[in-house]
């Protein structure tokens, strides 16, 4: 690898779970009720990518596939060291389920040209499905290592990696692979106010379906696309639950006999 | 010919996962709805004698790869196997353990069939007009989408220990269909060993002490550890903890840790975040000690008790090991 590590990381823009709002009565995401981020567990692929790129040379690009506004989540990472962010969007991508998804990110990194590795996060925190990583990999025939909690070595044309599935294995994958990573991975540093700011300078490539094309029929993006569809949302209310507070000097002896009573303090 | 619902039983060290029961026993329920059979693939090495059990869970026909390089888990091989037989078989339905197994190996074979696949279903229902409804959660459990696939077949990995574990009957008989290893190639992966087991099995737990950000050191996780053991059960923790390093990761409950469904799950100091929820949620009883009255958690609990976990968690402590007849107090 004379030329160093060619990187591709995915990214993709969510809402600040910790802040959306639901309609529990109508069963809705206000989405408008939170600012946009970049999904948690993207971050740490993105790190991982700028240090392998420190460590052994290369090039980083980010990929986002969204609306015009997950612009943002790619200067971020640009400002986290990304060199190149190309953001896939048109009418076309959206209503995509994972795998119409997938045929796009795959068909970007296809048109990028060769790779050595694509890094993304093992799920996004709006989505929660852990699909397109290893969709991805199948679309571009290449090996994936999913839930990597640590990059072991780096050795010619193999990366050894540890894979988190509860045991944890030692994995030697041969490049070019996709890897699918957890937050145990690293901690993704800040970028400085000189980073933001030369980020800012950068441009952002915009590919829409027809840039696609020579690699998948735009027919196949977006909702045209899908093969699953949601039929409808609900939002769980809280209902269930007692929701019983136990008050007064005497609350301790109260929940004592509720456990002992539920058979969970026997003698 | 009659069709049917393909169900992969996950082996791990040659045993087979207990989530491939459960699914057998959902798939028989939706097969009789939808008068189809059950179908089921096990691959690995020397799991054949596994089979029969199969059977004795649900299946009619068990599709069996038992060959050497099968033994470790190598995800473009065992793609490899299950699309070629599911190419070659035709099922309607093919559901796989939302395990971290086969939420990476279920998406490659998806991909290669260009089929849907639902991720980490909750529940499987059949609609009046005898489609599949696909019941999952999203946006980190906080709502549930009911989701149909339009192409075959339908494909969903479902969560552990979500749905009943069917009566095992040894009467049940069925068809084992030995099936040829698959050819040797070399597939980029190399699985190098395990380097470590999972320190406790947190799911399996019956009951969870869980410690938020309302402890104050590391140290006092003995406290909670001490009251999980009285209870029979297991300490959890919720992510900052840690992300401090305090506790290993096999303990953290939430949404980017483990998802627990214990019959107990005491909160002792966690506010209760979306996060922490959705991997809680679905405890059967849920008890929550919190200094802070209005703390998101109490929502979510059968029974709270607003005070400091440093007096409430050792006064229950003493009062449960005066039954158990325990200690000195």
């Amino acid at each position: 690898m004379g030329r160093g590590f060619r990187i591709v990381v995915l990214i993709k823009q969510v809402p600040d779970i910790e802040k959306v709002k639901f309609d529990f009565e109508v069963g809705r995401i206000d989405r408008s009720s939170a600012p946009a981020e970049t999904n948690p567990f993207d971050l740490h692929a993105l790190e991982a990518a700028v240090r392998l790129k420190e460590k052994f040379g290369g090039l980083v690009t980010a990929i986002s596939m969204g609306p015009k506004q997950a612009e943002s989540s790619l200067r971020e990472a640009l400002a986290r060291g990304a060199d190149h962010a190309i953001l896939l969007t048109d009418a076309r991508f959206a209503g995509a389920d994972t795998i119409a998804t997938s045929r796009a990110l795959a068909a970007a990194i296809k048109k990028l040209g060769e790779f050595d590795l694509i890094l993304c996060g093992e799920k996004t925190v709006d989505g929660d499905t852990g699909q397109v990583g290893p969709e991805v990999a199948e679309l571009l025939n290449v090996p994936h290592v999913a839930y990597v909690s640590e990059i072991r070595e780096v050795a010619g044309d193999k990366i050894v990696v540890v894979s988190d599935m509860g045991d944890k294995y030692l994995c030697e994958v041969k490049l070019p692979a996709l890897l699918t990573v957890t937050r145990e991975l690293n901690a993704p540093r800040l970028p400085t106010l000189r980073d933001v700011l030369s980020a800012r300078k950068k441009r952002i490539e915009i590919w829409d379906a027809d840039a696609l094309a020579d690699y998948e029929d735009p027919n196949r993006f977006g909702i045209n696309g899908s093969r699953t569809i949601v039929v409808k949302v609900v939002v769980p209310g809280t209902e269930k639950r007692k929701g019983i507070i136990l008050r007064g000097g005497d609350a301790v002896e109260k929940l004592f006999n509720i456990l002992e009573e539920g058979g969970f303090a026997r003698p | 010919m009659i069709g049917g619902i393909l169900v992969y039983a996950e082996t791990i060290d040659s045993k087979i996962h207990p989530i491939s029961f459960e699914l057998l026993g959902k798939a028989r329920e939706i097969a009789e709805k939808l008068g189809l059979e059950v179908w089921s693939v096990i691959m690995g090495f020397n799991i054949r004698e596994h089979a029969r059990d199969l059977i004795y869970y649900g299946a009619d026909k068990v599709y069996v790869y038992d060959d050497e390089s099968l033994k470790d888990f190598d995800v473009v091989m065992y793609k490899d196997v299950l699309v070629k037989l599911v190419r070659e078989i035709e099922p309607e339905i093919f559901l796989v353990g939302a395990t971290p197994l086969g939420r990476s190996l279920a998406p490659r074979v998806a991909a290669a069939l260009d089929t849907g696949l639902t991720a980490d279903c909750i529940d499987l229902q059949v609609d009046d007009e005898g489609n599949l409804i696909q019941i999952r959660p999203a946006f980190t459990g906080n709502i549930l989408a009911h989701i149909k696939t339009m192409s075959k077949p339908i494909m969903s990995t479902i969560r552990y220990k979500v749905m009943s574990m069917p009566t095992r009957d040894e009467n049940r008989s069925g068809e084992i269909v030995v099936k040829d290893p698959p050819k040797k190639i070399d597939t980029g992966i190399r699985i190098l060993g395990r380097i470590s087991r999972r320190a406790v099995n947190i799911t399996d737990a019956e009951v969870i002490v869980s410690a938020g950000r309302g402890l104050k050191k590391r140290e006092d996780l003995k406290m909670l550890e001490e009251l999980a053991n009285l209870l029979g059960g297991v300490l959890g923790a919720s992510r900052p903890l840690v992300d401090e390093g305090w506790i290993t990761k096999d303990h953290q409950v939430g949404f980017s840790g483990n998802t627990v469904k214990p019959r107990l799950y005491i909160a002792c100091g966690i506010s209760g975040s979306p996060q922490h929820l959705a991997g809680m949620r679905d405890s059967q009883i849920i008890v929550a000690i919190n200094a802070d009255p209005s703390a998101p958690i109490f929502r979510y609990a059968d029974y709270g008790v607003v005070g400091d976990l440093y007096e409430v968690v050792p006064k229950l402590i003493s009062m449960i090991k005066r039954v158990k007849g325990v200690g000195g107090s």
